[in-house]
């Protein structure tokens, strides 16, 4: 009479790698996992016997042979006797400094177009409109080649600034020369110079080195030394206000703070402007900002600009009407109002996507090839990679290095969403 | 067999180009078409027409290797490469000959694993400026801003020659030829540099070519010529004796005009008749039919006359001979016996 | 007593007085409008002047522009007759000459109604995902597009599109008949082994002896031969439309708690966004030969559009992510209280939903992407701009630089613009419907 049937005996069946959802999720990531490895392993050895029959081996040495070119804007120290890793690290200088002049800028005319967008004023409104969806509908590329032909065909030669009666001239006092190679502007100079240090950590990389000012250097340190001492005034400033009521006058203080240091050093180091000079066939002294950067760099900022004001005016008005009016009943002044309720929300809603719209600048800045800008790309990426013929080692230093700014970058916009984020219950 | 299965259904569109298997020869044959890695635009060497139909100098030496192997001169893919995309084309299979002014150094032919199936025009690099400039020599360029095409072996004479002659300059790095020629034109650049035929070439383009000289100083020699992957011998061979045929007939008066006929029958010279292969059995050899070369003159004409139709001074581009003529006129251009 | 008609109260209604002057009209619109305060007019004023400059050089390089010659000399000497140096009108003389290598790139002139009928026909296949008033049965013709446009374009025998579609029907057929005998997980898995392994082994034998059986063909074009705005709209479309089932899988692999699965998806999408397309581009160029089995070698544009393909997912899982966390989480516990698996609660409660929030989001995906193919230029192949420089490397129009530039970008801004309104009348309707 066994009409019971046994319990399910208990220990492990096979079949519950199958059922079991407790050991379900094992076996499907087991599986995953191996077929991740085997097409790694796949995409691995296809690359080592292609290197097999191409006769090429995987190594980096070619970082430390001579490059043999010459490289026109440089943030560092470079000729053409310096190695591949070096003008490598001259790209990834100036794709930086393209990026941060450009986020800055973009910043700046994303927040004036998009304020003036929501402007209460018809024909700024629709201006700002057309600028906007004209640079959001149009390939950032074709800007790029557009302002370059732009800066190349319609500004003069340095030759036009020659001669008795010449065809160009010299703007703001003759300090400045916008010429078709770009702008010459007047350079900071100092005559009692402390001269420079040089820095070489080689035991990163032997091609690392540069050289740091002590006349910037000194200048940095008491700048920031001055806003330190300001902020302690201020805080006394705050404490007096607190036991007193009375608040001391401090802006002249802060002013002297502020302005007498870093004079009196700038005397003593005996600055001055040295200025652009025609000689030969080119402007001479004077910091030469080459046409390739600043086509660069204005297409970059007035195409994020555009993508930059369309988040700011939703960013706006986004804020709730209410908001405001609350303000108002509390009696906040319309100053106030801004900086105190309606600027720390928007904020919220407005710097995730504007941080992603420095990422895509910051990605889309490799389109320096279109005015030959010499970026990381164009050095490690392009003629590095064509004089040496290590396309594999290459590109992938040049994908790594790219990663890593878009990881910080993204890394950055993770710590203020959550320093930000509405704490919820 | 792993191809043809991964593959198998993409080969069938031809989309997938195929195998650049050891035999390039059966694979440009199975596919009935020569890929022909050349320039993205240079006039008089290759460049497309309103019809999309390529035409120039280099493009004649494809079409010469194309008529010989497979019979038929339009039987080719033109691919248009970049300076930074020329070697990778061709070392990846993607092209099957590289016929893009590409200049035969060591590094390319020993590091990059290519081989150059000879020289089919002898150039060096030159300067071209704007006459009013007033410069007549390279060496007053002291800090002159120059044009200058990136990937490529001017890039590095350029930085040699400034190094050398301790004069300063301000390189402007440009992707192509029209490039160059915008910024050159526009005096963004005080002279573009490139090789002299290139830079003749860009000068034919001028609205006003009296305008703008070429400076006399070639500060580099630069042997440009057709390449293939190292490691197919055979398929070399094609190449370099199509070449070497076109430059043959040239010397012994062989034309487009009369192949046809001096290949009806023997001629009085033994040599025409091994070229054109009515006697001796150099075709098969090379894996071709025996009249490979003659299919390869009647497509655009021996050495010189793709010289002059193309680049020739009757030509607006108006190049020389110079250097590129016959031997027995005084020039390099020089071909192996055909025996 | 007699009663006086006199009245002191008036019986009737004034006319109404004309409002002043600034009160009414243009001049009451424009100090509302323009002048409410000195900074607003101080913007007026320098937003007029920026208008003025802009048309004052515009302007007369427009009007005076030349529509019919055959080279820029030819063009030049028409505007020196008319008085004019060879700067003083545009020479859209250009566009008339070489417009359809601008539009069609190397196409054959005499096949340009396949493209042009593709494109109908792709647009006539997205009426039914777009419009959702249409019957829902006509979304199995929306899945025959692909196979219709992939021949129309390429050409070649009929038979290659037919059979790899096959693949799909094997799919389906698998789910249909296969999964009630072997149980849902054999039969998951038989949905993805078996049109695999069809494709890898059946589908090349079975086309090319179709195509010698019965042949049907149209004539074969080489990819090489498209450029221009064709070549943009193939790379664009097919990265997208390809992309789609791709960055559907790696959202939901996104929102897996499976680790393993949780962290490639993460990986996969982050190293993707993280470098620039034109990095991308010239490892499809360069490298892409490196990965793939010695000997194989395909078609550049071919490996260009499986590289935008790739890239392009990333993107849209990201978008798909975003529709997929906008859900209520009542609609996830419902699927599950209902007690459907995995598979059946995000097919049949999740997708439809999520994808239909993300469809906005699809479309500026797209926008980016179309804008982006212009890249392509700096590997070789002739996107608009590429054919712009092909058309001043030939003798007859070196030198042409703003109309061709013109002319692009106007194209460009008006796909462009277009697709940007209808994304944005999409947002506004769900954000109706969701209310």
């Amino acid at each position: 009479m066994t009409t019971l049937s046994d319990p399910p005996k208990p220990g492990f069946r096979p079949s519950q790698l199958i059922y079991d959802t407790r050991y379900r999720s094992m076996t499907i990531q087991t599986v995953a996992f191996i077929l991740l490895m085997a097409a790694i392993f796949w995409l691995v050895s296809n690359t080592i016997e292609n290197l097999n029959a191409l006769g090429k081996d995987f190594n980096f040495g070619f970082l430390g042979q001579p490059a043999g070119y010459d490289i026109n804007q440089r943030l560092i120290e470079y000729d053409s006797q310096a190695s591949h890793g070096r003008a490598a690290l001259v790209g990834i200088l100036n794709t930086l400094l393209v990026a941060v002049l450009g986020c800055v800028a973009a910043t700046i005319v994303g927040v004036i177009a998009g304020v003036l967008r929501l402007s209460k004023n018809w024909i700024v409104s629709r201006l700002m409109s057309v600028y906007v969806e004209g640079f959001r509908n149009v390939p950032l590329l074709l800007w790029i080649v557009l302002i370059f032909a732009v800066f190349n065909e319609s500004t003069p030669q340095p030759r036009d600034f020659r001669g008795e009666d010449p065809a160009a001239s010299m703007i703001f006092g003759d300090t400045v020369a916008i010429t078709n190679r770009g702008t010459y502007v007047p350079e900071p100079l100092f005559s009692n110079g402390l001269g420079d240090v040089d820095v070489k950590p080689g035991w990163i990389f032997s091609d690392l080195y540069f050289a740091i000012s002590i006349d910037l250097a000194a200048i940095v340190l008491t700048i920031i030394a001055s806003i330190l001492l300001i902020r302690l005034i201020n805080q006394r400033a705050h404490r007096i206000q607190d036991a007193t009521g009375v608040r001391p006058t401090t802006w002249w203080v802060n002013l002297l703070v502020f302005f007498v240091p870093v004079g009196l050093l700038l005397w003593y180091l005996g600055f001055h402007l040295g200025y652009p000079e025609l000689q030969g066939f080119n402007f001479s002294g004077g910091t030469h900002i080459r046409n390739s950067l600043m086509a660069l760099w204005l297409a970059l900022t007035l195409y994020t600009g555009a993508f930059i004001a369309e988040i700011v005016r939703g960013g706006i008005l986004a804020i709730n009407k209410g908001q405001t009016e609350a303000a108002f009943a509390l009696g906040l002044r319309p100053s106030k109002t801004m900086n105190l309720v309606i600027l720390p929300q928007a904020m919220r809603v407005i710097i995730p996507p504007l941080i992603s719209q420095y990422l895509n600048l910051t990605k889309n800045s490799s389109l320096a090839i279109a005015v030959g800008y010499m970026d990381v790309r164009a050095t490690l990426g392009g003629i590095t990679i064509n004089q040496t013929g290590r396309e594999l080692e290459g590109m992938l230093l040049l994908g790594l290095f790219y990663l890593i700014l878009s990881l910080l970058i993204s890394g950055g916009m993770n710590i203020y969403n959550n320093s930000v984020k509405l704490k919820e219950r | 067999m792993k191809k043809s299965v991964i593959l198998g259904a993409l080969t069938v569109a031809g989309l997938a180009a195929g195998a650049a298997s050891a035999a390039t020869l059966d694979d440009v044959r199975a596919r009935g078409k020569l890929n022909c890695g050349v320039t993205t635009g240079l006039t008089g060497f290759a460049a497309p027409d309103a019809n999309g139909v390529w035409e120039g100098f280099d493009v004649g030496m494809c079409r010469a290797v194309a008529a010989a192997v497979l019979g038929d001169a339009t039987a080719v893919e033109f691919v248009p490469t970049t300076g930074q995309t020329r070697f990778t084309a061709l070392a990846s299979g993607e092209v099957d000959m590289l016929a893009r002014n590409t200049t035969w150094t060591f590094s390319r032919d020993v590091d990059l694993k290519f081989e150059f199936t000879g020289v089919n025009y002898y150039d060096g690099q030159g300067f071209i400026v704007p006459r009013s400039l007033g410069v007549s020599s390279a060496k007053d360029l002291d800090g002159a801003t120059v044009c200058i095409q990136t990937g490529t072996t001017t890039e590095l004479n350029l930085a040699d020659f400034f190094r050398a002659n301790n004069i300063s300059y301000e390189p402007v790095p440009i992707e192509t030829n029209a490039e160059g020629q915008q910024l050159y034109l526009a005096g963004s650049c005080d002279t573009y540099t490139t090789d002299a035929s290139g830079l003749a070439a860009t000068r034919a383009t001028f609205e006003n070519p009296g305008d703008h000289v070429i400076l006399p100083e070639i500060i580099s020699k630069e042997p440009l010529g057709p390449l293939v992957r190292h490691g197919d011998n055979e398929w070399g061979d094609i190449v370099r004796w199509t070449l070497n045929a076109l430059v043959t007939a040239e010397e012994l008066g062989v034309t487009s005009a009369n192949v046809a006929e001096l290949a009806a029958g023997p001629t009085g010279n033994p040599e025409v008749n091994r070229l054109l292969g009515t006697e001796g059995e150099l075709g098969a050899m090379l894996g071709l039919e025996a009249d490979w070369a003659v299919k390869a003159i009647a497509a655009g004409g021996n050495y010189g006359e793709l010289f002059e139709t193309n680049i020739g001074e009757n030509t607006p581009i108006g190049l020389a001979r110079g250097l590129n003529a016959q031997w027995t006129e005084g020039g390099l251009i020089y071909s192996p016996p055909f025996r | 007593m007699s009663t006086t008609d006199l009245s002191y109260v008036r019986t009737e209604m004034l006319p109404q007085q004309e409002p002043p002057l600034a009160e009414k009209g243009v001049f009451k619109w424009m100090r509302e409008n323009l002048f409410s305060s000195w900074i607003n007019g101080l913007l007026t004023i320098a937003s007029l002047v920026v208008i003025y400059v802009v048309i004052s050089t515009l302007a007369p390089w427009l009007l005076n522009s030349v529509w019919d010659a055959n080279s820029l000399t030819e063009c030049r000497d028409i505007l020196a007759e008319q008085g004019l140096d060879s700067h003083g009108g545009a020479c859209f003389a250009v566009l008339g000459d070489r417009w359809h290598q601008l539009v069609f790139g190397y196409y054959p002139s005499e096949l340009y109604w396949r493209p042009a009928l593709a494109l109908v026909i792709f647009l006539a296949g997205l009426a039914p995902v777009l419009f959702t008033g249409l019957p829902r049965k006509m979304l199995i013709l929306t899945a025959l597009v692909p196979f219709v446009a992939f021949w129309l374009l390429w050409g070649g025998s009929i038979w290659l599109p037919v059979s790899v579609a096959l693949g799909f029907v094997v799919g389906f057929l698998a789910l249909k008949f296969l999964t009630p005998i072997v149980g849902t997980l054999a039969g998951t898995i038989l949905i993805f082994v078996l049109p695999i392994l069809y494709w890898l082994f059946v589908a090349g034998p079975l086309a090319s002896g179709l195509a010698s059986a019965v042949p049907i063909e149209i004539q074969f074009v080489e990819s090489r031969a498209f450029g221009g705005f064709m070549l943009s709209a193939v790379i664009g479309l097919s990265a997208i439309v390809l992309s789609l089932p791709l960055g559907i899988l790696l959202a939901l692999a996104r929102q897996s708690n499976l680790p393993i699965i949780k962290y490639s998806s993460v990986t996969f999408i982050e190293v993707i966004r993280g470098i620039p397309l034109i990095v991308w581009l010239f490892t499809a160029q360069l490298l892409l030969n490196y990965f793939l089995p010695p000997g194989t070698n395909f078609d550049l544009t071919l490996r260009v559009i499986i590289m935008v393909t790739f890239f392009s997912s990333a993107y849209i899982a990201e978008v798909i992510r975003g529709g997929l966390a906008a859900l209520p989480k009542g609609q996830y516990e419902g699927a599950d209280s209902l007690g459907l698996n995995y598979w059946q609660s995000m097919q049949l409660i999740v997708l439809p939903q999520a994808l239909k929030i993300s469809i906005p989001g699809i479309v500026n995906t797209f926008i980016g992407l179309f804008k982006d193919t212009t890249l392509v230029v700096f590997i070789g192949l002739f996107d608009p701009l590429g054919i712009a420089s092909a058309v001043r490397a030939t003798t007859d129009w070196n030198g042409v630089y703003w109309e061709l530039f013109i002319f692009i970008g106007l194209m460009f801004f008006i796909a462009c613009f277009s697709m940007g309104r209808y994304s944005l009348f999409l947002e506004k309707k769900l954000q109706r419907e969701h209310r």
